[in-house]
């Protein structure tokens, strides 16, 4: 495959991936916005969504209050925030059309139409408009992935794809992860305390695995558990573990067709097996932080390798 | 006047009957309401949007302009028409073929007087890199798009000839897709040559040139200035109907004189070129140095004969419309025959005599720049003031070798759906000659253009026109 069609496919996998979490984060803290401030001081849950979307610098060079309509227009249909959701699916419109050929007209169409449906509504949002653009995207973002799953060969191109927003993801819970646990732990507060609940169940409902959660551990919310889950778990798959499963999965395919390894699959190798190898506690004796800073470092790594392996 | 022009289902004005090639189809417009009709139009717009999301324009703010409007009424050439046409085609594009080849060879045909010297010489698709060249078979124009005209039952022209990058071909494939899913019950009543046998006969007719030493499956790739190009979604759907890698400049590079790909598993060898860039923009250390579209060094392999490009560098020449005049000479020299389709009688407004005789009779002239295309900066002397007359008059005074004139013809009509029920629109033929080095090959049909406003004569999509679908019927 052409190495130009191999990047703009995995860029196309990058940014919808992005897109899916930024919808999922906002949704995720309007629930939490609204709850009492008796059960919390709820007023900085927009700043912690910008932190978790790594946007918080961005949004301060623009003296705006930090409040729904501010950030939530920021991150969704801002056409000068070049990380909105607006643009995450411009850029992923942009590289699916350079590489039309190689994705199906289902794929095609799912992607150019949450472009087409997010221009509708033009740079402001109520919160209704809001609720129903994040609903939209979401509902796009899964039919790409029904899409490629049912009508893609499954080739180098679906590969690609598939490892760009396993990437992504990685980066995306990683990220979430560490801001809630460092920057939103307030200092006193006991580990557990209500103000904790609803942060980790925001987490949860932000990869979707609230109820996973229930599932998996059948009991109440305990912040260990939360970072076990979303870290080791690999029945969730937004967890690391399963990110690093499916990447490491792909590079073998695509190594397998084309004969030859690389460093950016060494590098994957080693990661998989870290996460592996890893027990909970451990990381805890570590520091989570430590482990998500170096993690997220890693992960960065892995993706200039794979930029230099494949000759984006 | 439309009234008076041949018309493809009813013959000549002055003797109307439904011709036989076209009986099903009077019997299909005769039981069909308008509605039906027009509902059935709705549905290849709606096709025509998905193929629109599929290729490149949909939803960009001008994409309504840029959807080319398709009528749903077919134009029928009968099997015993088209085997005269295939004839007059292959003919045609052999004379180019052997043009080509000879001044930038032997340049016999100028030694001999029949094109002057410097029409040739001196004309800017002329590119002196290709002088003492000869690509695989000696073939030149591997892709040709001929226009041409109608106006009576056995009179056919050729209005010009595309021999550089003519595009189009994926309306002829779009247009047979979409009616055969809108009106299978007229496929069951007629025998229709298919044309879908076309992207299987270009890759043939590019494997078949690749370069000595290629292997037994030579790689080829369609290269595109890209994605802002208008015929953008005519590469993307023609490399995908083929198979094979849509490049850009970019993508390519050449070492010790040979092309490479950059792909994910390293450098690979590129053996043929269909290129849909123009010359000038195919390598900046031999063209143009600002062209950021084209291949550092393509020019070196080409000339070194490692790889093939389709169709060859240098053919504008062949199809500038001065040396079109010279047409029916150029065929008579290399093939010995007459030819079998006609030119256009037409007057170089190069020679003093026909300057005169053009300016007298502008109002009914056709009158054309010679390295123009797309319909523009042509003058329609029935259709245009007096004004514009005069100011034109004053255009062709101060440079006459730019221009050539034409009699306006009678161009031939196919019933159209119109807002009103089907009337008669103007229309001409595009087919596509593929020239491999196992001879040519020709789809049956072509794309039909039509001229969508009433009494108008420019089919040019650029300028309003629309296109049909175009059957070869078995009779």
């Amino acid at each position: 495959m052409l190495s130009r069609s191999a990047g703009n496919l995995y860029w196309v996998g990058r940014y919808i991936e992005r897109a899916d979490f930024l919808s999922r984060l906002i949704e995720a803290t309007l629930r939490l916005a609204a709850l009492p401030s008796s059960y919390g001081g709820m007023s900085n849950a927009w700043d912690s969504a910008l932190e978790a979307a790594w946007m918080a610098d961005a949004y301060a060079a623009r003296g705006t209050p930090v409040d729904e309509v501010g950030v939530g227009e920021f991150l969704t249909v801002d056409p000068t925030n070049s990380s909105s959701i607006r643009r995450c699916l411009e850029a992923a419109r942009a590289n699916a059309r350079a590489v039309r050929t190689a994705l199906t007209l289902e794929g095609w169409e799912a992607i150019n139409g949450a472009w087409l449906d997010v221009q509708k509504y033009g740079t402001h949002v109520d919160r209704e408009a809001l609720v129903r653009l994040l609903e939209t995207v979401k509902a796009s973002m899964l039919a790409f992935d029904g899409a490629a799953h049912r009508t893609m060969l499954r080739g180098d191109a679906y590969w690609f794809i598939a490892l760009g927003s396993a990437v992504e993801r990685a980066d995306n819970t990683a990220r979430l992860l560490d801001v809630k646990y460092h920057l939103l732990l307030p200092r006193g507060e006991k580990v557990g305390g209500s103000l904790d609940y609803f942060q980790w169940t925001t987490i949860l409902r932000t990869v979707s695995a609230l109820t996973a959660y229930r599932w998996v551990y059948r009991d109440t919310v305990k912040p260990w558990l939360v970072a076990d889950l979303l870290i080791l778990n690999r029945q969730i798959p937004r967890s690391l573990a399963s990110c690093y499963e499916e990447i490491l999965h792909r590079l073998d395919q695509l190594s397998t067709a084309s004969a030859r390894r690389g460093p950016a699959h060494r590098l994957a190798a080693a990661g998989h097996a870290a996460l592996d190898q890893a027990k909970i506690d451990g990381i805890y004796k570590h520091g989570l932080h430590e482990f998500l800073r170096g993690f997220i470092a890693d992960n960065n790594r892995l993706g200039a390798a794979i930029a230099e392996q494949y000759l984006f | 006047m439309p009234s008076q022009a041949f018309d493809e289902m009813f013959g000549h004005a002055t003797a109307r009957a439904v011709r036989s090639a076209y009986a099903p189809i009077a019997d299909w417009l005769a039981e069909s309401p308008h509605e039906v009709m027009t509902t059935r139009r709705r549905q290849a717009e709606l096709f025509f949007r998905r193929i629109g999301i599929t290729f490149a324009v949909y939803g960009d703010p001008d994409a309504a302009e840029r959807l080319i409007p398709f009528d749903i009424v077919p134009r029928i050439l009968g099997a015993a028409e088209w085997t005269t046409l295939e004839a007059g085609l292959v003919q045609r594009v052999a004379a180019l073929n052997a043009f080509l080849a000879d001044i930038y060879g032997k340049q016999e045909i100028l030694r001999a007087g029949v094109v002057p010297a410097e029409l040739v010489l001196r004309n800017p698709g002329y590119n002196l890199a290709m002088v003492g060249k000869r690509p695989v078979g000696d073939i030149w124009v591997h892709i040709a798009g001929i226009d041409l005209v109608r106006t009576d039952a056995d009179d056919f022209y050729v209005l010009e000839d595309n021999a550089r990058t003519p595009s189009g071909v994926s309306y002829m494939l779009e247009n047979r897709e979409v009616m055969l899913k809108l009106m299978p019950e007229l496929f069951a009543r007629l025998r229709i040559r298919p044309v879908e046998t076309y992207p299987d006969l270009l890759l043939d007719m590019l494997h078949s040139i690749a370069p000595a030493g290629s292997g037994s499956t030579p790689t080829a790739v369609l290269l595109t200035p890209g994605q802002h190009n208008s015929a953008f979604y005519e590469h993307s759907f023609l490399a995908d109907k083929l198979g094979i890698e849509l490049v850009e400049g970019s993508d390519l590079f050449v070492r010790d004189q040979r092309v490479f790909m950059r792909t994910t598993e390293g450098p690979r060898r590129v053996d043929v070129i269909y290129r849909r860039l123009d010359d000038a923009f195919l390598d900046p250390l031999v063209f143009r140095p600002d062209s950021m579209l084209g291949v550092p060094g393509l020019m070196s392999a080409y000339e070194a004969g490692h790889v093939s490009l389709a169709n060859a560098v240098g053919t504008g020449v062949a199809d500038d419309k001065a040396i079109y005049t010279y047409m029916p000479e150029i065929i008579r020299f290399y093939t010995g025959a007459e030819p079998i389709l006609k030119n256009v009688p037409t007057w170089r407004c190069r020679e003093p005599d026909a300057l005169g005789y053009v300016l007298d009779h502008l109002p009914e002239l056709v009158v054309k720049e010679v390295d123009g295309s797309g319909g523009y900066g042509m003058l329609v002397g029935p259709h245009a003031t007096k004004a514009v007359i005069a100011a034109f008059a004053a255009k062709l005074r101060a440079n006459p070798d730019k221009f050539i004139a034409q009699p306006t013809l009678a161009l031939s009509t196919c019933p159209t759906l119109c807002d009103g029920g089907v009337e008669a629109r103007h229309v001409d033929l595009r087919p596509f000659v593929l020239t491999g080095v196992n001879g040519s090959r020709i789809v049956p049909g072509g794309l039909t253009r039509v001229a969508l406003d009433a009494g108008s004569l420019v089919v040019n999509s650029s300028q309003g026109g629309g296109t049909k679908d175009t059957w070869v019927v078995d009779e």
